[in-house]
């Protein structure tokens, strides 16, 4: 039986996951060259934030129907902690050297793992998160799981949302000239306070809808997820080109993908059954990253590195 | 020149800080006394923070019960035992920073803990470098006790100071793989570990055990325990035509890794170690029936002596379940206890002025009915009691299927 469109189907989905969190690092990065680890926690909060909805509706509610629901509680949550965090460790800290705002958010990814830790009730353990009853459903020879249905729905969608919004819109528009020049931008009129609290809330948002679909599809959210995934989705980012939003979901569907293969394939290369498997699936997606980074410094889709950093 | 005086802030911060924790670690001369009452404490070294905490906490209550139950009883005479515990986070440094902590406060006698192999592998130096003696309740890893030459037979004693009331990988991968061989019928096993000291030991063994009695290991792959999502991993079994999982690790990731191979439609159990009988696995995994663990002892449950145990542990309404290594814990709190005991008694009734020493020379001499049967250690440190039983998750909680001693091949 031929494999590779399970493999290829597991990497999309991954990917996909993966991109919708790193939208949140490439938006903030891009506007004000904020690389905000707390990221993975506000992911983190918005899974527990739909889980409450969840378990506050009476037993038999629809999942199909809750849904909706769990979104847009895990939204209001990850968006409230994200611009809180913006308002109170961010912005005190935005003429401050660069350093001092990195250190601040790993910091802050700290207290929100330990805060919900220790005050949701019975996180101290991972928490078991509803999913789809039924079987998978075969799609192009590859086995897909009712949940995870969500996430390839969801992703093109909040893209394409995304990209009208900053295209078209007064708000976006505002978005790219304060990422281009934040001084002159302020000069222009707009309100950049604003913009950079928006591109936390988008950023916020995005993670939140990753986190019902992780939840969906792993059958459980802990307070720990946030942080491998965001670490995955800042890679994410910086391979698809940092500050540019169709290069964060494409760099996640990459990573993704080579991670699936990397762990299906490369242990069958003869001689190198020691280097593959799922142990080894990191190291590859490391490899990978470096040498798109050798040619490409500024990342897969990105571009104007020159006058940041 | 910004940077430069940010670094040398963070120095002189860091060094500060470093002072300052140098400082606030008591050092305390000799035995507290509390009244007419001796203060004697037993250390607590589990992870009680992060995703391993529920059995960490089980462990922390239950040795706490051990030491209420010594006091009230007044089981030694003019001891008080307290209890501190401090979390490791199932980290091998933060263990080695807390064996640290309780060599340095006198009135820690013994230390019970920790549940990881790989962080009790930082502690045991310490505590052998201190004299201070160590009962880990979760402990399995075969090299803990008997070296890395208990492959090959030449098994040596490595720290004197290390006790266990968790009887090893050895056995317990044999245990397994007798089950799975003698018992299940199964022939062909996927292996899985996760690279960790406790679940790459057993993972090892368990493959070594099976292969001897005639079973195929049709594959074997690594994952990374803090992931989630394991399909790409469950894709490759398929075509092994494996017709179980045997998986070395803990219920975090097992129970996701068992859903994910259910949901690609390969109907094999997962069978694991100690570290995935937590009454977390089937909550966590809606597929878990069939699944099949093995386990220290025979069924806390099932045990006359344990139900006493279990009666005075919910009577003192711990909000965390005891979990899997609760019956374990407060023997090993015990072990200490007797050994305390044995010390006082030894000296007219009053804590040797070289407590430590006393109650590591008593530790050989200890012998008692425990909690999960009769409690004494060879000649390694090793537990005597081999029992194992086997689990499997039936109406979505574990229930016994056998017990026994394993076969060694």
């Amino acid at each position: 039986m031929n494999e590779l469109p399970q493999q290829l189907a597991n990497g999309l989905i991954l990917g996909a996951m993966y991109g919708l969190i790193a939208i949140g690092y490439t938006m903030v990065y891009g506007i004000v060259q904020l690389i905000n680890f707390a990221h993975g926690e506000i992911f983190m909060v918005g899974g527990f934030g739909a889980l409450t909805v969840w378990l506050v509706l009476p037993e038999g509610f629809a999942l199909g129907a809750a849904i909706p629901l769990m979104i847009l509680a895990g939204v209001i949550v990850s968006v409230a902690v994200a611009t809180a965090a913006e308002r109170f460790a961010y912005r005190p800290l935005r003429t401050a050297p660069r350093l001092a705002p990195l250190i601040t958010a790993i910091g802050l990814s700290i207290v929100l793992q330990q805060a919900v830790w220790m005050w949701y009730p019975d996180a101290k353990k991972d928490q078991t998160f509803p999913q789809f009853e039924g079987g998978p459903i075969d799609i192009l020879g590859a086995n897909v799981q009712r949940g995870d249905l969500f996430v390839l729905i969801a992703a093109p969608l909040c893209m394409l949302a995304l990209g009208l919004f900053v295209t078209k819109t007064r708000s976006g528009r505002g978005m790219q000239a304060t990422a281009q020049d934040p001084d002159t931008a302020k000069l222009m009129g707009i309100n950049t306070d604003r913009i950079i609290v928006m591109a936390f809330a988008i950023g916020a948002a995005f993670a939140a809808i990753a986190a019902v679909a992780y939840g969906l599809k792993n059958g459980q959210v802990g307070f720990q997820m946030g942080f491998l995934m965001g670490l995955k989705a800042f890679t994410a980012a910086v391979l698809g080109g940092i500050g540019n939003i169709y290069g964060a979901m494409l760099g996640g569907i990459v990573l993704g993908v080579a991670e699936s293969l990397a762990t299906g394939y490369i242990g069958d290369i003869p001689g190198m059954d020691l280097f593959g498997g799922g142990a080894w699936k990191d190291v590859w997606a490391f490899a990978l990253l470096i040498l798109v980074l050798l040619f490409r410094p500024q990342g897969l889709l990105g571009e104007r590195v020159a006058d940041r950093a | 020149m910004r940077q430069r005086s940010i670094i040398a802030i963070t120095a002189a911060l860091a060094a500060g800080s470093l002072t300052l924790t140098a400082c606030g670690s008591r050092d305390e001369g000799g035995n507290s006394s509390n009244g007419d009452k001796t203060t004697v404490v037993i250390g607590v070294d589990a992870p009680l923070t992060g995703d391993l905490s529920a059995l960490g906490l089980g462990i922390k209550n239950s040795a706490d019960l051990a030491a209420k139950t010594a006091n009230k009883k007044e089981y030694v005479k003019g001891v008080e035992f307290k209890i501190e515990a401090l979390d490791d986070q199932a980290q091998p440094s933060v263990g080695q920073q807390n064996a640290q902590k309780f060599i340095s406060n006198k009135d820690v006698l013994g230390v019970v803990g920790p549940l990881n192999s790989s962080v009790s592998q930082q502690m045991q130096k310490p505590f052998n470098d201190a004299g201070l003696t160590q009962v880990s309740p979760a402990n399995t890893g075969t090299e803990l006790t008997q070296g890395d030459g208990w492959k090959t037979g030449d098994s040596v004693r490595q720290f004197k100071t290390f006790f266990r009331t968790a009887t090893t990988d050895e056995i317990q991968g044999a245990f397994a793989a007798d089950y799975l061989y003698n018992q299940a019928k199964i022939k062909k096993v996927y292996l899985i570990d996760d690279q960790k000291t406790y679940g790459a030991g057993l993972a090892a063994s368990f493959k070594t055990n099976f292969t001897k009695f005639g079973g195929q290991i049709v594959g074997s792959d690594h994952i990374n325990p803090d992931d989630r999502d394991f399909n790409a991993v469950v894709a490759k079994i398929k075509k092994t035509g494996a017709e179980a999982l045997y998986y070395g690790g803990e219920y975090p990731a097992a129970a996701p890794l068992s859903q994910q191979l259910k949901d690609s439609g390969q109907n094999i159990p997962l069978m694991g170690g100690d570290g995935i009988y937590s009454a977390e696995f089937p909550k966590l995994n809606k597929k878990a029936n069939g699944d099949l663990a093995t386990s220290v002892g025979k069924p806390v449950e099932q045990l006359d002596s344990a139900k006493t145990f279990i009666k005075d542990y919910e009577a003192a309404g711990y909000e965390d379940d005891y979990e899997a290594y609760g019956g374990l814990t407060y023997d090993a709190t015990w072990a200490i206890i007797e050994a305390v005991k044995l010390a006082v008694e030894g000296n007219n009734g009053e804590v040797p002025s070289d407590g430590r020493k006393a109650v590591l020379d008593a530790m050989a001499k200890v012998k008692f009915d425990g909690v999960t049967g009769t409690i004494s250690f060879d000649e390694f440190g090793d537990t005597t009691n081999h029992t194992m039983t086997a689990y499997k998750v039936k109406d979505n909680a574990w229930a016994p299927e056998f017990s026994g001693e394993p076969k060694l091949g």
